[in-house]
């Protein structure tokens, strides 16, 4: 048996910037052979180490629970002590693979950004157990196995910040929470024991900050290294808010609570009664040249030529027995 | 009789506001001899905020409109990837927790319907790729669309999650002579094309351009969000989120833009000219429907596309 070791010739093209000393971000390119069992840590080990002492990256743990090694490959963020190499070049089909941090606009060194913004957005949502405990307890508080299974993941979260910096709100809307944020608030508005799930969802229903402002655009589920899905504990959240009767009149619930308006009459959804039922009668009028030209092209549904699905009657009394949820 | 018949759940919105999505739906379908029986019956998926406000309701309505497919004992295709991924995601949970699914058609049984989970849900676009062939497509083309830099925009629910997408746009190999464990094998539908779509890198739509002989944009938004489902509670983002893309793909040469979703064509389309005031830069660019481009290139008339009803002129027509 040959013990020749098999390795693929690869290229890295690296981000360089040095807040301190460069005015413009710049790329290295090192080339090296990589072996099927790489890791990206190893491969950032390795241009330190074998080619330029003066690379930085973030490494801790080795063992994908503390978070720090998270950067982007091709795009695609990873946690670099998690990511064989072989496998990104399989997934993007090719033999030159792009070293990035998180966030570019964030970056103190090379692969090293600055999270400030990340934890104090994490600290306003008491991302921690709030409960008053007996200091001599005489027996152990119990959380049921299906009490438990409630947290639904949420509590893997490692706060790499692998989402929230792949999410295009947080980009765009400087005050938005972000999807670690949410998930964090979740993990502990879910655990029975908790006393703080009316203070979290007063601040998670803020529009700007808050999960209204969610574009589901599902970047946070797949950027998450350990299957947390973000967006699924945001809907969590959505749901809380209106079981818990803390969904406030607003835009965006009755944007929601349209829908259930709209297929009880319609079978379909109506939209341009959605529109006027979130943004009210005036609120509507903002829309006014967006629906003149759409009008012009034959693209809005008078109310008298509204489509229903066939077999309405049925989906009148599936929304009746099924629909439990008030507003 | 067709070769390929599937039961179509067109959405709402090519019901009403794109009407040209299910025009150029239902003539490329009939001209490359796709049978589609529409799913009158089928409500509204809820398109992600139903879900928001009461998720059980919405679970019973998506897997009713998946009963009708199965009664049609057809596989469903979708025009709308929110329509997709909220159909597939329901499909989802309940192939994976019986005691959600008992619930679920508990429900069901009062209006005579059960979910069975036997209906495949795949969007047309992959539809085409996977089951027509793109090799196939690219016989049909009689106007060949090379004089056209074209930009794909994927939309999010087609791309993410992809580990759902890609279970659910596999098959079970059948058992081959002898059995054995490769006879139990899952293989990838997408795997002639990139092992399944890459989130990071979608390469579907562009094989779809360069089929019908157009140039593929290379730019850095095409697999980005175009903000549509926070546009009235968050209208800054939704505008900024649009017109990054749009101004990436102009800047990058594009002709057009071509997007198998048609809330991102209602984004792309009819919102340009406030997406212009947010972005301070004249935007024009005609955006097509997924079934249009390919109508175009298979030679059937603007018209049966429905491209009067677009609101960005396709003056290259």
């Amino acid at each position: 048996m040959s013990s020749e070791r098999i390795t693929k010739k690869l290229t890295f093209k690296t981000f360089r910037f040095n807040a301190e000393t460069d005015f413009l971000p710049y790329f290295k390119t090192y080339e090296m052979e990589v072996g099927k069992d790489e890791l990206v840590l190893d491969i950032l080990n390795r241009i330190k180490w074998e080619f330029d002492g003066s690379f930085s990256y973030r490494r801790s743990c080795r063992h994908g629970i503390c978070g720090s090694c998270s950067i982007k490959v091709n795009g695609k963020p990873v946690l670099s002590c998690k990511q064989n190499v072989w496998e990104l070049v399989d997934i993007f089909d090719t033999d030159t693979l792009l070293l990035e941090p998180q966030s570019r606009k964030r970056v103190v060194k090379d692969m090293i950004i600055d999270k400030k913004d990340f934890w104090e957005k994490h600290a306003k949502l008491k991302p921690y157990l709030v409960a008053e405990i007996d200091e001599h307890p005489k027996e152990e508080i119990k959380v049921s196995p299906h009490e438990a299974e409630q947290l639904l993941e949420a509590d893997y979260c490692i706060q790499c910040g692998n989402c929230y910096y792949a999410c295009p709100v947080v980009e765009v809307n400087e005050e938005y929470f972000g999807p670690a944020q949410f998930a964090k608030a979740y993990r502990f508005n879910a655990d029975v024991r908790d006393n703080a799930k009316t203070e979290r969802l007063e601040k998670v229903r803020e529009m700007g900050p808050g999960v209204w402002d969610c574009v589901k655009c599902f970047e946070c589920a797949e950027a998450c290294p350990k299957d947390v899905d973000p967006i699924g504990k945001i809907t969590k959240l959505h749901n809380q808010l209106f079981e818990e009767g803390m969904a406030q009149d607003n835009v965006a619930t009755r944007h929601a609570v349209g829908f259930k308006h709209s297929i009880v009459k319609h079978g379909l959804l109506d939209e341009g009664e959605l529109v006027r039922y979130s943004e009210g009668t005036l609120g509507v009028m903002k829309h006014l040249p967006e629906a003149i030209a759409m009008f012009k092209k034959g693209k809005i549904v008078m109310p008298w030529n509204m489509p229903k699905s066939e077999k309405l009657d049925e989906i009148k009394t599936l929304v009746k027995s099924s629909s439990k949820v008030k507003f | 009789m067709a070769e390929l018949k599937y039961a179509l759940y067109t959405g709402c919105t090519a019901r009403e506001s794109t009407p040209e999505l299910l025009m150029s739906t239902l003539a490329v379908a009939k001209k490359l001899g796709i049978e589609l029986v529409l799913l009158d019956e089928a409500s509204c998926c809820g398109a992600s905020h139903l879900q928001d406000f009461d998720d059980f309701l919405s679970l019973v309505l998506n897997a009713r409109n998946i009963c009708y497919a199965e009664k049609q004992e057809l596989n469903m295709v979708t025009i709308c990837n929110t329509c997709q991924l909220n159909t597939v995601m329901t499909k989802e949970r309940l192939d994976s927790d019986e005691n959600l699914k008992s619930q679920v058609n508990e429900k069901l049984a009062e209006v005579g319907l059960e979910y069975k989970g036997t209906s495949s849900v795949r969007h047309f676009l992959y539809a085409i790729i996977d089951d027509y062939g793109l090799d196939k497509l690219a016989e049909q083309v009689v106007k060949p669309l090379d004089d056209f830099n074209i930009a794909a925009f994927y939309g999010c629910h087609n791309i993410r999650p992809s580990h759902l997408h890609r279970k659910h746009n596999r098959v079970e190999r059948g058992v081959g002579e002898g059995g054995g464990e490769e006879g139990f094998e899952e293989v990838p539908l997408m795997s002639k094309y990139n092992d399944g779509e890459n989130p990071y890198n979608p390469t579907s739509l562009d094989r779809i351009i360069e089929a019908l002989r157009g140039k593929s944009v290379d730019y850095d938004s095409k697999n980005k969000c175009c903000g549509f489902h926070a546009d009235l509670q968050a209208p800054h983002t939704a505008h900024k989120l649009t017109g990054t893309a749009l101004l990436d793909a102009i800047d990058n040469n594009a002709d057009m833009m071509v997007t198998p979703c048609p809330l991102c064509h209602l984004n792309m389309d009819v919102k340009q000219d406030s997406v212009a005031k947010e972005m301070g830069r004249d935007i024009k660019l005609p955006i097509l429907h997924l079934p249009q481009l390919i109508g175009l290139a298979l030679g059937i008339e603007p018209q049966e596309l429905g491209l009067q009803h677009n609101v960005s002129e396709p003056t290259f027509v």
